[in-house]
């Protein structure tokens, strides 16, 4: 493999990985402050590409239609937690479990009422529909290279929140010690309300970034679910900086591998969690 | 001098910045209660994780019946002689007492899990296994509340009942974290005369914060604060004890 | 199912008196009717087997697993690969060797995946079943998103499979082994040790027993019943693909065992047949007005899940047992 090549796989890979940390961030962050397994966090990736490819329609730009999207998301995620999420924070996991799992059945069935079944595009906007020419015969895509910019921009931004931030120490308080960091005075409801509109915005930012690159079909959320389920495992439940370095890891396992290991590629990831269990049975970063 | 059946050498335990145990030795005889005292935050309950090998030592040894179980998990130290009783109930709330005490004896007979005989015999047939919950309720005075489900016991009840299920292990070494945490009098007495009574086939170790208790119980005293012991001896001589007094001063005795 | 209580294993008169009645009227079932519907209870009780076997796991000893199809599907593939492609496979051969490549797989899957807690004994479990169906889904050789078809079903010794009535008969007695196995091993030393798992792991070990090991033989045997579900699958169906195994798959066995109550088997297997028959019903529905309710049956389903989740946690045994409470 020469450099160019490396690097396009390298750059891949970090985009991918980038990718799985906004959806794992929300995750992990879910589960460690309000304790819910949510299996239809997927489902939230879905919404992001769906409004994606309705807000650009009719907005027709996909740079207005993002941020859009990101606030609408947010709204939804806030309905939903004061609605419906709220109520599982202290059923056990098997009821959640089952709950979200009947979530997913009832999602998929309001995207078919809304859009309908059929898979959709959304076209890569004009500005960053080109390439940036790295050898003779390859060159990077410009729309990769501003959504690798976007998911790290988030990414520091989203460190810099939970680091940096009176809102961000709250939440890592939360994490570590839910009813301690109410004892202390934090508003806990609406620290819950935040964390959860946050994880929801996360997961469909993502859906909405990807929707150029990838179609945008019925169920589109398993896949990408499975994969963030291990991201966190791997990273450790609560921990954001182990979701970032799971994501990054998932990513660099994945992408290598399918370019050289074809047909094991998809196992290696699994082998990666394996590995990390046997010594680490909550994860690298485990709180 | 009787038997020396667990024996701590140097215990330490960090959490973090934290030391919650910090260099603690001592050790237990057959035929005798030594009582570990101290104020709230002493590092005693953390000391008994140590002991029953609920929590793994940073530093130290741990000897069991003259064999070095350093490291040992709990269920194995179970296997090897040694029960231990916790400060916050941890019977099986959904299960009858008798049931409660089945499954403790049961650990003294059951084979190995992947041996499919043990996948067809009726668990609540085996002589052996009646036997020995019988002989823990006898022990502890059950027997009129055997069929009560654990969670409609009284508080005390479950305390005996906590007591009981240890006992159903026939353990040599006693570890008993607060027996009498919540206890009414009437009750408190009862529990001291059972573990008076205890006290001839076993060593016993005593987390105990009711003071009249632990006099009248223990032959020895370590007296723990910020996870240091600061005192060891017969009653007499911690009672005499100036750093003890000084330790003492303002705090409640139960 | 937020408190641990004693899942109803002692079964109530009432329970007792239906599935006998139950057993009656499966015996006597193809006698009254088509074809069409011995296959359909047949799918039903081969769905019963693979509830109980997951009701092992996670009613018996609590631990939810998100990847039992793994183990159901592997063994119909065993089925598939060894039977050849003008005859059947001998049964006597494919069934053993198919349990025995679920347990197997089991076994190690089990091994890394009993030692985690909690969520992540969830997420584990759906991770690894997921592996499994990309290691299929991947590769050509193994039949890849296509699958493989089994010409001929097995037979041998007098047995064939090809016959629906065989068939039907074969499952039927495989479900009551499988019913009685587990019953008995729910009131047996390693039962009620697997349960004290499920109720307090903590003080379980601590009094002594080694309870990753005991986990890991739960998982084990789980996951070979698991297996005896599959060959049945694959037998009927005549056809394995990638998705036997998926996420889909083990949430339809969770479903089941939610729906009929968990802990005591019979919860399982009635539970199974509950789901089933909500399923045909709810994809049955007709159009009102414009709105075909049948095609929407996701909706149903999912809404029926989150209703029993909420309104009757331990099923349609904890139902009975309510009702019999009552009546005390």
């Amino acid at each position: 493999m020469d450099l160019a090549n490396f690097l396009i796989q390298l750059l891949n890979s970090v985009q991918y990985g980038l990718l799985l940390f906004l959806l794992a961030a929300g995750l992990t962050l879910i589960f460690g402050i309000m304790g819910v397994v949510n299996l239809a966090h997927g489902s939230f990736y879905m919404l992001g590409a769906y409004l994606a490819y309705a807000l650009t329609g009719s907005m027709g730009n996909l740079f207005v239609a993002i941020p859009v999207g990101a606030v609408l998301s947010l709204v939804i995620g806030w309905l939903l937690e004061k609605i419906l999420f709220k109520h599982f924070y202290h059923r056990d996991h098997l009821d959640q479990v089952l709950l979200t799992f009947g979530l997913i059945y009832i999602f998929e069935e309001l995207r078919s009422m809304l859009w309908g079944d059929d898979v959709h595009n959304v076209a890569i906007p004009a500005s960053l529909d080109w390439s940036i020419k790295l050898t003779d015969t390859l060159s990077y895509p410009a729309y990769r290279l501003f959504l690798l910019g976007v998911c790290l921009l988030l990414a520091v931004g989203l460190w810099l929140l939970i680091s940096r931030t009176k809102i961000g120490m709250k939440i890592r308080a939360g994490a570590f010690n839910s009813d301690m960091a109410q004892a202390l005075g934090v508003n806990i409801v609406r620290l819950h309300a935040l964390v959860f509109a946050l994880g929801v915005a996360l997961a469909s930012l993502a859906g909405m970034l990807i929707a150029p690159l990838s179609s945008i079909y019925p169920n589109m959320g398993s896949q990408v679910l499975i994969m963030c389920f291990v991201v966190v495992v791997i990273g450790g439940i609560g921990s954001v900086r182990g979701a970032l370095t799971a994501a990054l890891l998932v990513g660099l396992v994945d992408i290598f591998g399918k370019v050289l290991v074809p047909q094991f590629a998809s196992m290696l990831v699994y082998v990666l969690m394996a590995l990390v269990l046997l010594y680490k049975p909550e994860g690298l970063f485990k709180q | 001098m009787s038997d020396t059946l667990l024996q701590a050498k140097g215990l330490s335990k960090r959490y973090g910045g934290l030391l919650a145990v910090n260099d603690v030795s001592l050790s237990l005889h057959k035929d005798q209660l030594h009582a570990v005292i101290g104020p709230n935050g002493a590092g005693k309950t953390t000391l008994t994780h140590l002991l029953s090998g609920d929590v793994a030592p940073t530093q130290g040894e741990l000897w069991l019946r003259g064999q070095n179980v350093s490291g040992w998990p709990h269920h194995r130290l179970s296997l090897h002689g040694l029960g231990r009783s916790y400060q916050k109930t941890n019977v099986f709330l959904a299960l009858s007492v008798w049931d409660n005490l089945m499954l403790a004896a049961q650990s003294r007979h059951a084979r190995a899990p992947y041996n499919p005989l043990s996948w067809m015999g009726h668990a609540a047939n085996d002589k052996a296994v009646r036997e020995g919950a019988e002989r823990a309720l006898q022990l502890t005075g059950l027997a009129q509340v055997q069929q009560i489900i654990a969670a409609n016991l009284s508080h005390g009840v479950q305390r005996q009942l906590e007591i009981a299920m240890v006992l159903a292990t026939e353990p040599q070494v006693l570890l008993l974290d607060e027996p009498l945490a919540g206890m009414g009098t009437a009750e408190a007495e009862a529990m001291v005369v059972l573990l008076h009574k205890l006290k001839k086939d076993h060593a016993m170790l005593l987390v105990e914060h009711d003071m009249d208790a632990v006099f009248a119980l223990a032959e020895v005293l370590t007296v723990m604060v910020n996870g240091t012991v600061i005192a060891s001896g017969t009653p007499q001589e911690i009672r005499a004890d100036a750093k003890v007094q000084a330790a003492y001063l303002g705090e409640e005795t139960a | 199912m937020s408190t641990p209580q004693a899942h109803l294993e002692t079964l109530p008169r009432s329970v007792q008196v239906f599935l006998l009645l139950g057993l009656v009227a499966l015996l006597a079932f193809p006698f009254a009717q088509q074809d069409f519907y011995t296959q359909t209870v047949t799918r039903m009780m081969i769905l019963a087997i693979f509830a109980m076997s997951l009701d092992l796991l996670q009613g018996i000893t609590g631990l939810v697993s998100l990847g039992h199809a793994a183990y159901f599907g592997l063994a119909g593939y065993v089925v598939a690969y060894v039977s050849p492609q003008d005859a059947g496979a001998n049964w006597l051969i494919a069934l053993p060797l198919a349990m025995l490549v679920s347990a197997l797989a089991a076994l190690v899957i089990g091994f890394f995946v009993v030692r985690t807690h909690g969520i992540y004994f969830i997420m584990v479990t759906m991770a690894f079943s997921q592996m499994m169906y990309y290691l299929f889904f991947d590769n050509k050789a193994l039949g890849g998103s296509d699958g493989v078809y089994i010409n001929v079903r097995p037979a041998g010794w007098g047995l064939d499979l090809e016959n629906k009535w065989m068939l039907y008969y074969f499952t039927l007695v495989c479900m009551v082994i499988t019913y009685a196995f587990l019953r008995r091993l729910l009131w047996s030393p390693f039962g009620r040790t697997l349960n004290g798992i499920r109720l307090n792991e903590h003080r379980t070990s601590a009094l002594g027993y080694a309870s990753f090991s005991y986990k890991l033989t739960a998982f084990t045997l789980a996951g070979a019943l698991a297996g005896l579900a599959g060959f049945l699958w694959a037998a009927q169906t005549g056809y394995v693909n990638p998705e036997l195994m998926g996420f889909h798959m083990s949430a339809h066995a969770i479903m089941m065992v939610i729906l009929g109550g968990m802990g005591n088997v019979a919860g399982a297997l009635i539970g199974a047949f509950g789901f089933e028959i909500f399923l045909d019903v709810f994809k049955d529905l007709p159009k009102i007005g414009n709105f075909d309710l049948g095609k929407h049956w996701q909706l149903w389903m999912g809404s029926l899940i989150v209703l029993v989740v909420i309104v009757a946690p331990q099923g349609l045994m904890g139902l009975l047992r309510s009702k019999k409470a009552d009546d005390e």
